[in-house]
């Protein structure tokens, strides 16, 4: 494989000069990170700093009696212990509901827990010493008294009369429900020739971010101000949340993220933790470093993905799809996360499922349970992985019980490319999407007719290989409809300013944020595009409230699609500004004039007429040569908001090659594909490494990675050795291909990315196990993570 | 995870090293890949650690008379490396490369491998299948255990509190000594599911002195002394059947019991394989 | 030396350190606490993950599976070193350029140990360069690019060497 050469530029509807959307250009950013000179959290070092470790609930459920504190408060180096009812004078407790899931409830969490324990690694007391390992070593003399509580554990029993309800003032332990019909269902499923049913289990799992959540507060009584360095997703929705639950005005708290040593969702999150160490800050007048531990982290990170989804399709003989059914359960931690919800994952499932294909005949059902577990909430792809996989996974038994091919089968039921706009059965409004001509261009890509004979060949050898396929529709780019209308202080819009100094070079302040998918590059190819400079001349400044404009932050893949197009109207309205003044300069009309490559040119021709330097050093020192009336303001501010539609979807299919060893269970990766469809590609390079960093993900969830609970709410395997994150040697190289369907609700057409690898993996390895075992009669799989444990079993070898 | 206070000391020998092992609450530090996990995770406090790693002389590799002795504090990346080994002891250095990885190699220690007797760990179980032994510095002199003999219980040797492991020997191997090992794990370099590692001598076209170690299944390395018989008699599948009664694994959180019994005869029909090809 | 407290004398990074510090501390925690060496990172503290490779007499090891005072009189090298020496520059320029790092974590790590499997002048193939790497976590790349890369300059250095 070689390194991708950045080719020269392909003409795009875009019609820039010099333009760099489509370039793979490497991120400007990288050489403090390859030098060891990257600033994440858990670096900041600030004068005075104090460290906090906290004593951590061992019981999953139960009363708090007592905490006695007065050995570790003597220990060497510790600075204070402090309590939740002590911190609760500082900071409010939060409940993570919203509008728009109605009926969802929970109760108030609180910084430190107060009274309770609700989950195995609860905060329950903090320890605040010189060092992290003095604060550790005061942990362990904080003596704290347990009664403990019966725990609830088993989502399908959580909601039986007998099961003790964890919080009583709610009645019960449903965090929220939704259904859906839509269509005739009931005629769908009687008109069927054939109707599959299953059920599919999706393992509990997490993030496991390489650098562990970290936080430095530094509470200025001086300036009376918070300054929280945090690797937050979202710092402008962290100013308004640590503002309000400390009783402060926005303006007074500033969230800084530097680097982030990954999060994929996990660090978007509002973490009791946390918000307890920008309290304790406060409380203590000094700044304040909280990094999780591995240990920490397994138990407090948020959980996704515990899912349980029994699942129908309704199918004809010709192929047509008649009808889907889901009924989904999950079970989540004791609190509903705070300010997204533990709804929204359960959600997802229910708007996507059967999500491709044209069969408008759907019956849905989630409950979401509250459990004395760790927390769950949105993590990488929220719900598509789980939707996708039921989809496909039933798409795929269908062809296989009907006897037809499984792409076949996909090409008679997903949307014609032609139909557009179109709605899906849960009434998800679809702008354009490219469903066959993405799978045409898998088959070619796969050389599908060649794999199935190879497949055959091998089969007779007794080698068992599988293909599998996973079509999917991905949510990008989301508006307000996503939080904003449920009262969520998430903002959906974006901003970015862009200033030329007076060197003539280029600096872009922009709301969206950095995690290493290379938003910063995307910003400044799209600045560099659109006001017309080399990409060398440009310094982007993200993740700071004080000095980028109110924004969303990086999520839902938003950061291109919405963060890009702020900063590419950012840039053409500061050429705009340039330009003007430029044609006060020379006696020229600015719509003659144009910015390229740095420097003021003929619109016609390209003669040079100016340097940017130049403009800028008349502009900025010389403005008693410029005519009256012409005011030299070479900073401008743009906001973007999708307006048009709720969510700009992508689509896209996935293929899993792989081999299993019949005698031992163990799957061996062979290749993988994604052809994805994201609209306007900014940076090819970058979106193929998250496509394929997306799908390594995805197949931790199929194969790899569980969080393994006991009856008591134990986590059995949290730590690195026994909770398996996929290495090197059992992931495949992953070959990428695109569509281009460009969106019209911006000028630059692009949707999002970063999501899509994850959400259809786990699908298509699945279907690939299955397809290889189908021959040898096996029992289908359908539980996720595919050990060999599970996969010997359906062999009826153990 | 930070670990509890210790006192840290530097052993000049063997026998300065006994003499700080005085201290009730001590532990000894060799490549650290074990235990210093350990202490980080506060699952260990020892009050005293004894660094070996100064210590001359405990690294040698020396094969003669028909025994090769390796010194304790040899590191795995120079097992890997040596040519001794690869002529000797095979079996060691068919087992290396799925001991963790390349940076745990270049500090983990035979010795302290040994020492430590993780159950899902390679080299003991590679010890019992080379029939060896290992040579013990306690405060009353030197001993020798063989291996059969070294391995008690979970975690736990013929070493007392106050000995110091300073070599290991394994009968050298011979033009027809065979050797086989394998194991799986879900992902390269973790400890085992399960494993087998085994030694035999040529005996016709068949097998004899059969010795199989598997690693992974129990508390600590276990011979499957049924198989090992029925191996020697050419039974192949009635190896794999004896492993029925001569394993009795527990679930743990990689594998239930049944499944690892089951990867077991693979194993064991994969490892019979290897045994039977002449050496290169 | 029987102490809580050691005092140790190392080179790191070609330069000569003092330092009086706790026994318990690890030798990752010293580099990043008392000698601000941040770009070595802290990941487990297991010896999993890899993000704390640093070198220590030449070769790679688990900088929290070290103790400090386990390195008194050794010759340290961390990736501000390495870097700045010019070792690994081609390795760097080739992560860089092919985007074998996202959010850039695990790759102080990852580029040490590539550079100790390039060392011996070899080109491994990409089963071999996923086998030396598999003791590094990435959860960003999924690998791929990063085994890109590392083929890249190994061919690059081979073919330059004849």
């Amino acid at each position: 494989m070689k390194i991708v050469e950045d080719t020269a530029p392909v003409l795009t509807a875009l019609d820039r000069p010099n333009s760099y959307i489509g370039r793979s250009v490497p991120r400007p950013n990288l050489a403090r990170l390859t030098q060891g000179r990257a600033q994440y959290v858990s670096d900041v070092v600030l004068p005075r700093m104090a460290y906090v470790a906290f004593v951590r609930s061992p019981h999953a459920h139960a009363k708090i009696v007592s905490i006695d504190a007065a050995a570790a408060q003597q220990a060497p180096g510790v600075v204070a212990v402090v309590t939740g009812a002590e911190l609760a004078r500082i900071i409010t407790p939060w409940v993570g509901v919203l509008t728009h899931l109605k009926g969802i409830k929970s109760a108030p969490q609180h910084a430190i827990a107060v009274d309770r324990a609700c989950w195995v690694g609860e905060a329950v007391c903090a320890v605040i010493a010189r060092t992290r390992a003095e604060a550790e070593d005061g942990c362990e003399l904080v003596h704290v008294e347990y009664e403990e509580l019966p725990a609830v554990t088993d989502p399908e029993t959580a909601l039986d009369a007998s099961t003790p309800v964890i919080h009583p003032t709610l009645g019960d332990n449903l965090t929220f429900e939704r259904s859906l019909s839509a269509g005739d269902p009931e005629k769908g499923f009687a008109e069927a020739d054939a109707t599959i049913e299953t059920t599919f289990v999706f393992g509990r799992h997490t993030g496991v971010t390489n650098e562990p959540r970290a936080v430095v507060a530094d509470w200025n009584p001086g300036e009376q101000r918070m300054t929280v360095y945090q690797g937050t997703q979202a710092p402008h929705m962290m100013q308004n949340l640590f503002a309000k639950h400390l009783g402060l005005a926005e303006h007074q708290v500033r969230v800084v993220t530097k680097d982030v040593g990954g999060s994929f969702g996990i660090k978007v999150h509002t973490y009791a933790d946390e918000m307890a160490t920008v309290a304790l800050s406060k409380l203590l007048r000094r700044p304040i470093k909280f990094v999780a531990d591995r240990i920490e982290s397994f138990v407090t990170d948020i959980h996704a993905r515990d899912h349980r989804v029994k699942a129908r399709i309704g199918v004809k003989n010709d192929g047509t799809i008649t009808a889907f059914e889901i009924d989904d359960l999950t079970g989540i931690g004791p609190y509903s996360v705070y300010p997204r919800t533990s709804g929204i994952e359960a959600n997802q499932i229910v708007n996507l499922v059967g999500s491709p294909y044209t069969c408008m005949n759907y019956k849905a059902r989630t409950r979401v349970v509250f459990q004395n577990k760790n927390v769950m909430c949105q993590y990488r792809a929220v719900g598509h992985p789980i939707a996708v996989a039921v989809t496909e996974g039933l798409v795929e038994l269908a062809a296989a019980k009907i006897g037809m091919d499984p792409l076949e089968l996909r090409r008679r039921n997903l949307f014609p490319d032609d139909s557009y706009p179109a709605q899906t059965a849960a009434g998800l409004k679809l702008e354009k999407l490219s469903h066959h001509e993405a799978l045409a261009h898998l088959d070619a890509m796969v050389n599908y007719a060649g794999l199935r004979a190879e497949q055959e060949r091998l089969r007779k050898q007794g080698i068992y290989r599988g293909l599998g396929f996973a079509s999917f529709i991905e949510v990008t780019n989301p508006s307000a409809a996503f939080y904003g209308v449920g009262g969520a202080k998430i903002s959906a819009q974006d901003g970015a300013t862009v200033k030329l100094d007076a060197q003539g070079m280029i600096s872009i302040h922009s709301g969206v944020t950095e995690q290493g998918q290379g938003a910063e590059a995307v910003l400044a190819q799209c600045v560099a595009t659109s006001f017309g400079v080399p990409i060398e001349r440009i310094r982007v400044v993200t993740g700071d409230t004080d000095n980028t404009p109110y924004g969303g932050g990086t999520w839902a893949s938003r950061a291109a699609g919405i963060g890009g197009e702020a900063a590419w109207q950012a840039g053409k309205a500061l050429r705009q500004n340039v330009l003007t003044v430029a044609g006060s300069i020379l006696q020229a009309k600015p719509e003659t004039l144009d910015i390229r490559n740095g420097l003021v040119v003929d619109q016609d021709g390209g003669n040079e007429r100016i340097s940017l330097e130049e403009v800028a050093r008349i502009a900025y020192f010389r403005p008693d040569t410029l005519p009256s009336g012409i005011r030299a303001e070479f900073v401008a501010t743009r906001h973007y908001v999708p307006r048009a539609w709720p969510f700009s979807f992508t689509n896209g299919i996935q293929a899993s090659y792989l081999e299993v060893d019949t005698d031992s269970g163990f799957v061996k990766l062979l290749k993988h594909w994604c052809v994805e469809d994201c609209g306007t590609i900014i940076n090819p390079q970058l979106v193929d490494e998250q496509v394929r960093g997306g799908v390594v993900q995805g197949i931790g969830a199929a194969l790899f990675e569980q969080c393994v609970y006991d009856q008591r709410g134990q986590l059995l395997n949290g730590n690195m050795a026994d909770y398996l994150v996929p290495m090197a040697v059992e992931m495949p190289d992953i070959e990428v291909g695109h569509v281009v369907s460009p969106t019209a609700d911006s000028e630059l057409g692009a949707k999002g990315a970063g999501e899509a690898g994850t959400a259809g993996a786990p699908g298509s390895v699945m279907n690939a196990i299955n397809d290889a075992l189908r021959p040898l009669g096996a029992a289908s799989l359908t539980d996720m993570p595919f050990t060999p444990d599970k996969i010997l079993r359906a062999l009826g070898k153990v | 995870m930070k670990p509890a206070p210790f006192a840290y000391a530097r052993a000049k020998s063997v026998e300065h090293a006994i003499e700080l092992l005085a201290h009730p609450e001590a532990r000894l530090l060799a490549g650290g890949q074990s235990l210093i996990a350990t202490l980080n995770m506060r699952l260990s406090a020892p009050k005293l650690l004894i660094d070996l790693n100064g210590i001359n002389g405990l690294s040698v590799i020396k094969a003669s008379d028909g025994t090769v002795e390796i010194g304790a504090l040899t590191r795995h990346c120079e097992a890997e490396r040596s040519a001794e080994i690869a002529k000797y002891a095979p079996l060691i250095a068919l087992a290396m490369p799925h001991i963790g990885h390349a940076a745990i190699r270049n500090r983990g220690t035979l010795g302290g491998s040994i020492a430590f007797a993780d159950p899902a760990a390679e080299l003991p179980a590679c010890l019992v299948a080379l029939g060896g032994e290992v040579e013990i510095a306690g405060g009353h002199g030197m001993r020798a255990v063989k291996a059969d003999d070294f391995f008690k219980g979970l975690f736990e040797t013929s070493l007392g509190s106050r000995d110091v492991l300073t070599s290991i020997r394994i009968p050298a191997a011979t033009s027809g000594s065979r050797a086989g090992f394998a194991e799986f794990a879900r992902r390269h370099g973790d400890y085992a599911m399960v494993g087998l590692a085994a030694t035999a001598e040529a005996n016709g076209r068949g097998l004899k002195n059969v010795r199989l170690a598997f690693f992974g299944v129990g508390d600590m390395p276990m011979r499957a002394k049924k198989a090992e018989a029925a191996l020697g008699a050419d039974d192949f599948d009635g190896a794999v059947s004896a492993l029925g009664s001569d394993l009795d694994p527990r679930d743990d959180v990689q594998a239930t019991a049944a499944t690892k019994k089951h990867l077991a005869g693979v194993l064991l029909r994969r490892v019979a394989k290897q045994l039977l090809e002449p050496r290169a | 030396m029987s102490e809580r407290v050691c005092d140790i004398a190392l080179t790191v990074n070609g330069e000569s350190v003092v330092e009086t510090i706790e026994a318990r501390q690890s030798l990752v925690d010293f580099l990043r606490e008392k000698l601000s060496l941040t770009g070595s990172h802290v990941g487990c503290e297991h010896g999993v993950c890899g993000a704390c490779t640093v070198r220590v007499e030449g070769v790679t090891v688990r900088g929290c599976l070290m103790l400090a005072a386990q390195c008194d009189g050794a010759k340290v090298d961390t990736i501000e070193g390495v870097s700045d020496s010019g070792e690994i520059a081609d390795l760097q320029q080739a992560f860089e350029k092919r985007n074998a790092l996202q959010c850039g974590f695990c790759t102080p790590g990852m580029l040490l140990t590539a550079q100790e499997l390039l060392s011996s002048g070899a080109i491994p193939s990409r089963e071999k360069i996923r086998e030396h790497i598999s003791g590094n976590y990435c959860r960003c790349t999924g690998y791929h690019a990063i085994v890109d890369a590392i083929e890249a300059v190994a061919q690059a250095r081979a073919g330059s060497a004849r």
